[in-house]
């Protein structure tokens, strides 16, 4: 079938502002919004920039706007969107070329919480050992993909760059319920700084956008309820 | 001309070249460049677990990993380095726990284990609990711990460089050259050491769980700059990709008791594998489905069986398999509780790639010969630890613990060796290459890329027989003639992902055509190599692992190596 797709464009070094170009190329139903991107590009205009790799929703590199939402473009397929598919780039970092956006400053968020395993004790000769139920309380924002769609879907990140956003909170999470972890208060101090979960206001637009099923705001929530009762669990 | 100056750099960002770094970095300034950003390595999308002879839920045993990979290899893998592999897994994986890895968890808090293809208690008696994993996302833990490790460290990264070019100077490697992509710039990195990292090459291949930037450039780089490939025939085809898509469907499916299904109904891997069953290596199963498709008992004639998970337990299933639950609501509409999922073999992993020692020291012919400076690990080498066919759960352990090993060996020559000086104008190379491509021309790199994988899989994939294979070769020959003059439409230098694929194409038609071409000599079947017109195994002629060499003209010319065989003399496989 024919599917019809409008693209906004921008090339910094050529354009005084983005516009919107229209591509029709043929495409099955079940076929993913990234088969059309990779159809344009070999077949029309080689010169459209976006990310990609492993193409089933892994590696989270394409995420884009798609018909308004954040989405990847390897796990929507075209029988599930409204034609025209408007794709854009995500919103709030600056445009590169096209869909392409400078994902330094999302990684500075990242890195700013300081997100590895932070250990003072001893490691024994074998692993260290976490019940079933202690493993269970980080495992939904261990799935985090750090695609940026939840970050760049948020209103408070829109109105305050400086905002570390979800991702970086969902990703903080992972460590501060994580009970082999022992750095849980200087990361709940980092979050509990202006720029951290307080500018949150619950709008779950990150929950929409996750393309990973992660309960963002359920996760802020808990983070925030750490910081309230000044204790985990 | 950019020129930065390291004691060593490591070109990928994937399991084996994190691990490295984190290595390599606590006693020389390194560098990680990796075209892509290193949380999107293909390392991240590896599923069912890693392999490790922990005994958490039943005893087991480092020998026994040795025995199954050794089997599994059909007796082609390097038996020193095999026994190494298996015994660092134990340590390896621990290191891994403590670096922060969410494992599952046992009732007893310990690391989860479940059963795989091919690993066997006492020998092969029966299936093992042996994959370490985290539910199925294993992979994707790896990469992110790891990487969060490296942030830790203060590692420094090149997000974004592709990779171009090997510089040579003295008989020493010198460096590489990259691309910026963000400006299309070139830079020359000048080091000491160089390990390429850069995971496989399963986009010569149409159907493939390869993700769309895995296009061999560091096994094409280093062909090109006259280091020889090994093992280039044996291309592991997984045998659960989705239907017509390709995407894996981790064989923990099949751990967790997956049931693979013809259109009868008939669970035909009984007839095949009768004690491991639906648990056998993976080059069996795959001939298993194509023989089964062949006969007429594919689902509704097609090309394609059931992977049968309804009977099993539904909370159990999304617990311990949430992601491929997940993969086949969203690209097949299912919901694999109630409905069987359709699957095909897939092209999945190279066994053969850039040959190396046990130290991840490149060595570049029969003799054992070390390039000095320059290292592989993971995907892109060949130790040779897999041989002709590789067990489900050994890539992990393969990139953590050679990775680690070539961290080691380029710390350790890096302390030791001065700086080789840079070639006169390293950067030409690259440059003439690029005018070269940008020129006006008149092929689609995309046309071309899609003719070379179809004919792939059509005829190098798990049935392969020489009038297929000298047709292939054939067609890539002409391929490669068409790649040399192709019409780029991004006249731009940021971001020319064109350009990139441009370059991506020229070391897949080469690989692919090397890979044809070691399969048409090797006049036998092993492993994931099975030759219609030669069905059996022949240890007489053929125990001997291929290298081959590019000519100037861009065609392969092939040689040999012995195989090391030390614990387990070589005998019939079955299971």
């Amino acid at each position: 079938m024919d599917v019809r797709f409008e693209i906004l464009r921008f090339d910094p070094a050529r354009d005084a502002k983005p516009h919107w170009e229209d591509y029709t190329v043929e495409l099955e139903p079940t076929d993913r919004v990234l088969d059309g991107l990779e159809k344009i590009k070999g077949e029309r205009d080689g010169s459209i920039g976006y990310r990609r790799s492993c193409a089933h929703g892994v590696c989270g590199s394409d995420a884009m706007k798609i018909n308004g939402r954040n989405r990847l473009a390897c796990k929507v397929l075209i029988r599930s969107v409204r034609q025209p598919i408007r794709i854009e780039p995500m919103m709030g970092f600056t445009v590169h070329k096209d869909l392409l956006v400078d994902m330094e400053p999302f990684f500075k968020k990242y890195r700013s919480i300081r997100p590895y395993l932070i250990e003072a004790s001893e490691r024994p000769d074998a692993e260290r050992l976490q019940s079933p139920e202690n493993r269970e309380k980080f495992d939904d924002t261990t799935k985090c993909i750090l695609c940026g769609a939840c970050t760049t879907s948020c209103p408070s990140f829109w109105a305050d760059p400086n905002y570390v956003g979800p991702a970086a909170i969902v990703q903080a999470h992972r460590f501060i319920f994580d009970s082999r972890d022992e750095g849980k208060e200087e990361r709940l101090k980092i979050l509990n700084e202006r720029e951290g979960v307080w500018a949150c206001r619950t709008v779950f637009n990150c929950v929409d956008a996750c393309p990973r099923g992660i309960q963002v705001t359920r996760a802020i929530g808990e983070v925030k309820q750490a910081l309230t009762r000044g204790k985990v669990d | 001309m950019a020129v930065h100056q390291f004691d060593g750099v490591i070109v990928g960002a994937g399991g084996a070249g994190l691990m490295a770094a984190l290595q390599a970095s606590k006693g020389a300034k390194i560098a990680v460049v990796s075209k892509l950003y290193p949380t999107r390595s293909h390392t991240g999308t590896a599923q069912g677990g890693i392999g490790a002879a922990l005994g958490n839920l039943e005893k087991d045993s480092w020998e026994w990993h040795m025995f199954d990979t050794v089997k599994g290899s059909d007796y082609l893998a390097d038996q020193d380095a095999v026994e190494l592999m298996c015994r660092e897994a134990v340590e390896t994986v621990y290191e891994l726990e403590h670096m922060g890895l969410p494992f599952s968890r046992t009732p007893e808090g310990k690391i989860a284990q479940r059963p795989f293809g091919g690993h066997t208690r006492e020998f092969g008696k029966g299936p093992v609990r042996r994959a370490c994993y985290a539910a199925d996302r294993t992979g994707h833990m790896i990469l992110q711990t790891l990487y969060q490790q490296c942030i830790k460290q203060g590692v420094t990264f090149f997000d974004e460089f592709h990779v171009v070019d090997l510089l040579i100077s003295e008989g020493r490697t010198a460096g590489v050259v990259a691309v910026e992509l963000a400006t299309g710039e070139l830079h020359t990195f000048h080091a000491k050491g160089v390990m390429f990292a850069t995971g496989g090459s399963g986009r010569m291949f149409k159907i493939t769980s390869n993700a769309l930037t895995l296009t061999g450039d560091g096994m094409g780089i280093l062909y090109r700059r006259g280091i020889p490939l090994q093992d280039m025939e044996f291309f592991q085809f997984h045998p659960t990709g989705i239907y017509k898509m390709g995407i894996l469907i981790t064989e923990a499916a099949r751990g967790e008791g997956g049931i693979l299904r013809n259109k009868a109904g008939e669970r035909f891997m009984e007839r095949y594998t009768p004690t491991l069953k639906d648990l056998a290596p993976r080059d069996m199963v795959s001939r298993a489905i194509h023989q089964e498709v062949l006969e007429g008992r594919g689902i509704d004639g097609k090309d394609f069986v059931h992977l049968d998970l309804t009977h099993l337990d539904a909370d159990a299933i999304h617990k311990k398999l949430p992601d491929i639950t997940d993969f086949v609501e969203t690209y097949l509409g299912i919901d694999p509780t109630k409905q069987p999922i359709p699957v095909q073999p897939t092209a999945h992993y190279a066994m053969g790639g850039i040959p190396t020692d046990a130290s991840a020291r490149v060595v570049v012919d029969d003799k054992k010969t070390v390039m000095p400076g320059l290292y592989a690990a993971g995907e892109c080498a060949c130790v040779s630890v897999h041989g002709a066919n590789r067990l489900g759960t050994n890539s992990l352990v393969d990139i953590i613990v050679f990775g680690r090993r070539g961290g080691k060996s380029l710390l350790e020559d890096v302390k030791r060796d001065p700086l080789p000086p840079l070639p006169a104008d390293p950067e030409k190379q690259a440059r003439e290459r690029i005018a070269r491509l940008m020129a006006e021309g008149g092929q689609r790199v995309s046309d071309i890329r899609t003719e070379m994988q179809a004919r792939m899989t059509e005829k190098a994939s798990v049935f392969r027989i020489a009038e297929g294979l000298t047709d292939v070769i054939g067609r890539l020959k002409q391929l490669r003639k068409r790649a040399e003059s192709v019409r780029l439409t991004d006249r731009g230098k940021a971001y020319n992902a064109e350009l990139m694929e441009a370059m991506e194409l020229e070391y897949l038609l080469e690989l692919a055509e090397a890979t044809a071409a070691a399969a048409l000599a090797r006049q036998e079947s092993r492993g994931a190599h099975y030759r219609e017109d030669f069905p059996k195994r022949d240890d007489a002629n053929w125990l001997k692992h291929s290298l081959v060499w590019r000519q100037p003209d861009g065609s392969p010319r092939l040689g040999t190596k012995p195989v090391t065989i030390t614990r387990f003399e070589p005998k019939e496989r079955k299971y």
